[in-house]
């Protein structure tokens, strides 16, 4: 095993984000299992006042010359692969997240090392490292060995605790200077989440549809149990895609996390990218035609049916018991 | 513009997936395949640049089942050329598979023209070595942006928005030629009818771009591939649409929903 496990932490508009914790706590287990020590690299403006949150790692590098905000995929990879020198690290962590997209990618070409995409989760066995992926939206998995413990593993975000990953400890910090090419690909500015006519994220009651929903006009089947509910329509990204319900409903990877009371997962099969957003959720109740869905397995409770011959029948069973 | 849209094929998940005797992938007897979601965003995203701004749409794909269907019906959409490399996809991992497009990338014009835009998706369902766009990108020498959901071509540049979560995005600027990794297009997905594409395979040709195969298929070893076990699984419902629903009441008050 490498004597030094890199993290790339992650932040978004000057707030560590819980990816950062995840991988730090999935770090901090295999530099104990193997005796190596975890050392994490933040980048950008804000970095230095943001490494103190970091205290699971022994050390925190941080480079926060102005042009790491959101730099191109190529200059970070560029930036981990002089660190790894610099550290002797063999064994990087990243998010598989929109943040980091590409960078694992980059790095494992520049480095020649192997990349793990998708993983949800990571043991350190007999020098080694066996990573467990998620392929085929949840439905498969691989394990796969990295059998010196060295490369490039994408780590995916909601699969491991985040509070591993915290200490009230305040780490080592040190700066770091990296090298920046002049960029092909510069940050202009955010644009800001579309505010729809509902926050869905302040929702009691979530209805949420997936592509069993089947057409745009189903949808009103949906809205009218929301409607006696008090709650909101959203969706999965499908639905969204399809331009059947505003970005503002869209819930998962690119859009919302919730917490509602009760989300209704209508039609919606369970890929992790919609389970990262709705997974947090106090009681969720899936209906789909699938019984193999893996929303199934996350799911409080469930039925194998089509929603759209629930969905009126539970309209008026509801209305009635409102009176 | 050049557009150049990268189509992948990957097993259709509704159906259900099983693991094949050797323990390591899928069983191929009962599999459907489907062209890969983002990549499906792709072409919209080409072909909507194309009607703005002129230019010519080809897809790209290697050589997996029922991709034949797809370039017929990429060309019935309107892309102008569909090119396969007679390379068996099942059988790459996405380095390899980067590396055999980026040489026919190569063949097609080297540097590439200042108007060529690249257009994988932004990723695929078992992308478990990582995705195409950065490693084409990397393999081309070309800026990469990924999770595209918008693209606004200027003189010799690319304003782009990709997202990042919580619904915020961002605006980039990206010097042309350029790799992106479409999440999904400005408008969705068209629909193209059946008659469309029954001409199209009457009129219309594949063409067929021999390039070397990779010489090594896959980076990673697998030591075992399997269906997960959940932790948990959801207290199944059961009877008529009324009965569940009587139940799914008493479950809402449970969880003071109602």
């Amino acid at each position: 095993m490498a004597n030094t496990i890199l993290v790339l932490a992650e932040q978004l508009r000057g707030e560590v984000t819980d990816i950062t914790f995840e991988m730090l706590g999935a770090g901090r287990k295999l530099a104990e299992a193997s005796g190596s020590s975890l050392c994490a690299v933040l980048l950008g403006a804000e970095a230095a006042p943001l490494a103190a949150k970091l205290g699971a790692a022994d050390k925190v590098l941080v480079a926060d010359d102005a042009p790491w905000d959101l730099a191109p995929a190529d200059a970070v990879a560029g930036a981990l692969e002089a660190v790894m020198q610099q550290t002797q690290a063999g064994l990087v962590l990243l998010g598989c997240t929109n943040v980091a997209a590409g960078i694992g990618s980059m790095l494992a070409v520049k480095t020649g090392l192997p990349l793990v995409n998708f993983c949800r989760a990571a043991k350190a066995e007999g020098g080694g490292v066996v990573c467990t992926s998620q392929l085929f939206g949840g439905k498969i998995y691989s394990d796969v060995k990295l059998a010196d413990g060295k490369g490039v593993v994408c780590i995916y975000p909601g699969a491991f605790p985040v509070d591993a990953g915290k200490r009230d400890q305040a780490p080592p910090i040190e700066k770091v200077d990296l090298p920046v090419a002049a960029p092909k690909v510069t940050f202009k500015q955010y644009l800001e989440p579309e505010t729809g006519d509902v926050d869905i994220t302040k929702q009691n009651v979530l209805v949420g549809v997936g592509r069993g929903i089947q057409t745009q006009d189903n949808v009103e089947l949906a809205e009218e149990l929301a409607q006696v509910l008090g709650g909101a329509v959203c969706a999965s990204r499908p639905v969204i895609d399809q331009g059947w319900l505003p970005l503002s409903r869209q819930v998962g990877k690119s859009g919302m996390t919730v917490k509602p009371r009760v989300y209704f997962a209508l039609g919606i099969s369970g890929a992790p990218e919609h389970w990262e957003g709705m997974q947090n959720s106090q009681c969720i109740i899936a209906v789909n035609t699938d019984a193999k869905a893996p929303i199934f397995d996350g799911a409080h409770y469930g039925v194998v049916g089509d929603v759209l011959e629930l969905l009126p029948a539970l309209t008026e069973k509801v209305k009635a018991k409102k009176g | 513009m050049n557009l150049y849209v990268l189509l992948k094929m990957v097993p259709d998940t509704v159906e259900e997936l099983n693991v094949a005797a050797d323990g390591k992938s899928l069983d191929s007897e009962f599999l459907r395949f489907k062209l890969n979601d983002p990549d499906e965003h792709a072409l919209e995203q080409a072909l909507l640049l194309k009607e703005k701004h002129g230019g010519k749409v080809t897809v790209v794909t290697l050589d997996a089942p029922e991709v034949d269907d797809v370039l017929f019906t990429a060309l019935a959409k309107g892309a102008d050329r569909a090119v396969k490399l007679p390379v068996n996809q099942a059988e790459l991992g996405t380095v390899a598979a980067a590396r055999v497009l980026a040489d026919f990338l190569k063949a097609e014009a080297t540097p590439l023209p200042p108007d060529t835009l690249v257009l994988p998706g932004s990723y695929a369902i078992d992308d478990l070595e990582g995705e195409l766009a950065p490693l084409l990108a990397t393999a081309l020498e070309l800026p990469y942006v990924g999770v595209v959901c918008g693209i606004a071509p200027a003189e010799g540049k690319a304003t782009v928005r990709k997202e990042f979560a919580g619904g915020l995005r961002g605006e980039f600027e990206v010097a042309l030629p350029a790799v992106l990794g479409i999440q999904s297009a400005d408008k969705p997905p068209r629909y193209v009818p059946v008659a469309k594409v029954r001409a199209a395979m009457k009129s219309a040709r594949i063409e067929t771009v021999d390039v070397p195969p990779p010489d090594r298929p896959r980076q990673l070893e697998l030591e075992r591939t399997y269906k997960p076990e959940a932790a948990g699984h959801a207290e199944m419902l059961e009877g008529s649409p009324e009965e569940v629903a009587d139940r799914l009441v008493e479950i809402l008050v449970k969880n003071s929903a109602i």
